[in-house]
């Protein structure tokens, strides 16, 4: 159900985010050149980049927290930054860096945005309760932040952008250097926002969380969208069903990625490996030349690195 | 870790358009800053009142015993009316600086509440109104200790919270402004020494301005604590209602100019 008394869009719901060739710059550094990018309402959209692509900026201008240079900005209908303040009422945002109030307990922290959310007072115990549950932090609640671990925190800071059970939630890197354990908890967690009709957009720079979590990804490269669409079908058009690797020296690498170029595949160099993607497409004659390799599945790494020249973790 | 909040049951928040200013963000920074009082109200306390009281002690009783009367005033009378000011100015010039510095470089907690339906304006509202609200009730502190020793008791007394209320916000602003502008929280140096002392010693505090050269007298007119001093001691004493409006007016005129500053320093470092 919308926000009582802020959906005035007629009952049609429009894009969650929608942005028109949005570009920010900060003095000499372009950081968002010429954005496009559309949300749908329900998806989780993975916004995928290598760190300095933009994704943080472009997640503050959906806030107001920057201004962009040119372009246009709606979420959920309402143009930012003219209507931010009614657009951060009714979104949720879970930043990267850690913002807690270490001071104070993790009940306090909430009840704290509780107020700053809005949430009435006749429901703001029970928000605060729902959210503490919803973190698996019930248990914690009368303790400090300076005392939970970082899985603990960081599922904290995600129930903080929840306690008003936003349509809309910016998650910006929400598992970064966690470990693969916490990481999997918190997959969980974004995985049932999802489920319940959240529309979730989270930047991120893990391959394999937007391949696990996101019903779309776009990848990011210099401020701008290179490709969208389901990781899936990015992987099928931009890397083909299938990938050899192949090891050897320098020169046989570079002899390989030759061969494989001039037969219109893309490769991939990783260190001592190159891969050749589309190997579906791979002729007999041209596996004879190219040698005896690794087969494996393309991957949306794959695609980030033929798109971009760029990699990823 | 499964549970998801479905959407469909997304809790209902504010019915009316929200306007540009609120005071629900007001309030959730006061939540804010009431949850840390709790924890050091102590330490906290300790500072604001033993510190003035220990000026007015060493004032009182170390001058005191050279001069015991300035003007119509006992000194000690006149010296415990006067830390009020010192008291204002203490407790909300420091926590402007160093709070609203910390919170912002920091701990990053404005980029939070900026992420919610909190403007920028909103927020130095919630900070400096709790500033000057709690230096408001500590500076009463002197006027009590100076009644220890003898200071009568008089209806104007009431005047005096308002009063250090109004000089707090000027100087809460004042440090939330400096916050903004300096590099790295040691160039606060600058600003201790630089500002904040000269203006604590030329405020009528100690020794009447009149002792001052005819410069120095000017320029203390310049300064919001002598009319914060001039204030307290005509509210305890006898209030002049055509000179304490003018008083009265150089404080709101200090507030308003702190305010646009606070307000132009705080958008630059928090809205990119």
């Amino acid at each position: 159900m919308p926000v009582e008394g802020l959906d005035d869009t007629g009952g049609q719901a429009p894009p969650a985010i929608a942005l028109r060739g949005v570009v920010k710059r900060f003095g000499e550094v372009t950081a968002v050149n010429g954005l496009d990018l559309t949300v749908p309402a329900g998806i989780c959209l993975g916004l995928l980049g290598a760190n300095g692509a933009g994704k943080s900026t472009s997640m503050r201008l959906l806030t107001a927290q920057a201004r962009a240079d040119e372009g246009s900005i709606e979420v959920l209908g309402h143009p930012v930054p003219r209507e931010a303040k009614r657009v951060r009422a009714l979104m949720g945002v879970v930043p990267q860096q850690d913002n807690l109030d270490e001071e104070l307990t993790a009940q306090e922290n909430l009840e704290v945005f509780a107020h700053l959310y809005r949430v009435p007072r006749a429901g703001r115990r029970a928000a605060v309760d729902d959210a503490l549950a919803l973190a698996h932090l019930t248990g914690k609640r009368h303790t400090r932040v300076d005392a939970l671990s970082g899985g603990m925190r960081r599922r904290l800071l995600i129930a903080r952008g929840l306690v008003h059970r936003p349509r809309l939630v910016l998650l910006d890197e929400p598992t970064v250097g966690l470990d693969p354990q916490v990481r999997a908890e918190l997959w969980g967690l974004i995985d049932g926002l999802r489920a319940g009709g959240t529309t979730v957009l989270m930047s991120t720079h893990y391959i394999e969380e937007a391949e696990r979590l996101a019903d779309d990804c776009a990848l990011m490269s210099h401020g701008r969208v290179v490709a969208r669409g389901a990781p899936a079908e990015l992987i099928r058009e931009h890397a083909g069903q299938r990938a050899v690797e192949h090891h050897g020296p320098p020169d046989r690498l570079a002899e390989i990625e030759a061969l494989a170029r001039a037969h219109g595949l893309p490769t991939r160099r990783t260190g001592p490996t190159v891969s050749v993607l589309r190997a579906e497409a791979i002729t007999p004659s041209l596996a004879d030349k190219l040698g005896d390799g690794v087969p494996r599945a393309a991957t949306l790494e794959d695609v980030f690195v033929v798109l971009t020249g760029e990699t990823v973790e | 870790m499964t549970a998801g909040m479905p959407a469909e049951t997304a809790r209902e928040a504010p019915a009316p358009p929200l306007r540009r200013f609120e005071l629900a963000p007001v309030r959730g920074v006061w939540r804010h800053e009431f949850a840390l009082y709790k924890r050091y109200w102590r330490s906290q306390s300790f500072a604001a009142i033993v510190e003035p009281t220990f000026f007015l002690l060493a004032f009182g009783y170390g001058f005191g015993s050279l001069m015991a009367v300035i003007g119509d005033y006992r000194y000690i009378d006149f010296v415990g009316t006067g830390v009020v000011g010192t008291a204002a100015l203490f407790t909300s010039v420091f926590p402007g600086m160093f709070n609203s510095y910390i919170r912002r470089v920091y701990q990053h907690t404005y980029d939070a509440m900026l992420a919610t339906p909190v403007d920028v304006h909103e927020l130095l509202a919630g900070e400096v109104l709790w500033i000057a609200a709690k230096s408001a009730i500590y500076s009463c502190t002197p006027l009590l200790v100076a009644m220890a020793f003898g200071l009568d008791p008089s209806a104007g007394m009431l005047l005096v919270p308002l009063i250090a209320f109004a000089t707090a916000f000027g100087f809460g602003l004042f440090g939330i402004w400096a916050s903004t502008v300096v590099p790295s929280i040691n160039s606060f140096d600058y600003v201790i020494t630089g500002v904040v002392t000269p203006l604590f010693l030329v405020a009528g505090t100690f020794f009447p301005v009149t002792t001052l050269p005819g410069w120095a007298q000017a320029v203390s007119l310049a300064n919001p604590l002598y009319h914060c001093v001039e204030l307290v001691r005509h509210a305890v004493f006898g209030l002049r209602p055509l000179t304490d409006l003018g008083h009265v007016g150089a404080l709101l005129l200090f507030g308003a100019l702190m305010w646009l500053l606070a307000l132009q320093g705080m958008r630059k470092r928090l809205i990119g």
